[in-house]
């Protein structure tokens, strides 16, 4: 047996997140440490990629701040997650969309997909 | 308690109770027996031999068999020795397993590194190499550089640090921690990383004082 799999699966709670994909808008909600408090702050944005499998499963999410781009790699299972909502989803045709990166203003639309 | 024999499983990632990802190494450690007692009178010096992995009887030689009768168990693939005074606490036959270890304790493993093959000295020895690319430069931008003076020693003194063979050795690492242990299926689980390839043979030994 795989016993990489096994502490994977034992040691590491699985979340229970709603599925989502490359191309797709989400919110994540996250809590983040200030010294002794703690509050959520949340990053909405467009999936573009989800990277890796099992317990230790990323995604990546850029957003445009302005006109500058900000990624941000979250993993899966990280237990500062609260919780993610999933906005639009988005018919895009491959699983990494890293041209979104040269694309700004009305070529960076992604269509909407039909649920 | 000495130390405990295994073997590297792979490498993943935990979450810690304050949230971060800390990357671990899966060792499956043990059981081992305790194949043998030495004592100064017998052998000239105290220590403890323990074993691990099933060799087989196919596959020992006779004397391999014998010795393991002794202890009643069967032969093993790898033992080793731990001289630390140890000799009164256990006997010939004992079954040591992950249990000696805590969560939150640290440890050092011992390893034989992945081979490298034939390396320069950037690599293998970590020497800067000749500092730039242009201003006449050619050929020489991972070179050793001078190896020592001209007719005076009129030779290469030993010892010198040049290319060669590299990695495939045995290694110890210091103080890592246990992060979590499996009794039921013998597993540890190391922060960081550990010397070797997947499936090589490593040795866990716990500290002192």
């Amino acid at each position: 047996m795989d016993l990489v799999k096994y502490v994977q699966e034992s040691f590491v709670e699985k979340k229970d997140l709603p599925s989502f994909s490359a191309g797709d808008t989400i919110t994540v909600y996250y809590q983040i440490k200030e010294g002794e408090k703690t509050r959520t702050q949340f990053f909405r944005g467009v999936v573009i990629q989800r990277k890796g499998s099992g317990s230790s499963e990323t995604f990546t999410i850029r957003k445009m701040s302005g006109n500058i781009g900000v990624e941000r790699i979250f993993p899966l299972n990280i237990p500062a997650i609260e919780k993610i909502e999933v906005n639009k989803r988005g018919k895009v045709r491959r699983a990494r969309i890293f041209y979104q990166r040269e694309r700004t203003g009305k070529s960076a639309r992604i269509k909407e997909r039909r649920v | 308690m000495p130390g405990l024999i295994g073997k590297k499983i792979g490498m993943t990632s935990i979450f810690t109770p304050d949230g971060k990802n800390q990357p671990c190494t899966v060792l499956e450690v043990g059981p081992c027996v305790v194949t043998q007692i030495k004592s100064e009178d017998v052998d000239g010096y105290n220590a403890v031999q323990i074993g691990w992995g099933e060799k087989g009887e196919k596959h020992a030689t006779k004397s391999e068999i014998g010795h393991a009768k002794k202890a009643g168990t069967t032969p093993k693939r790898k033992t080793i020795e731990f001289r630390n005074d140890l000799e009164h606490q256990m006997n010939a036959g004992d079954v040591l397993t992950v249990e000696m270890f805590e969560e939150g304790e640290y440890v050092d493993v011992v390893g034989t590194s992945k081979g490298k093959g034939f390396q320069g000295v950037v690599k293998r020895h970590g020497f800067g190499g000749v500092g730039q690319a242009t201003h006449g430069q050619h050929n020489r931008l991972r070179a050793p550089g001078s190896i020592g003076a001209g007719s005076d020693p009129s030779r290469v003194f030993k010892g010198m640090r040049m290319a060669g063979r590299m990695g495939g050795e045995r290694v110890t690492v210091e103080n890592l921690i246990v992060l979590k242990k499996d009794v039921e299926k013998n597993l540890l689980i190391i922060k960081g990383s550990v010397p070797g390839a997947k499936n090589s043979t490593v040795i866990i030994e716990k500290l002192w004082n």
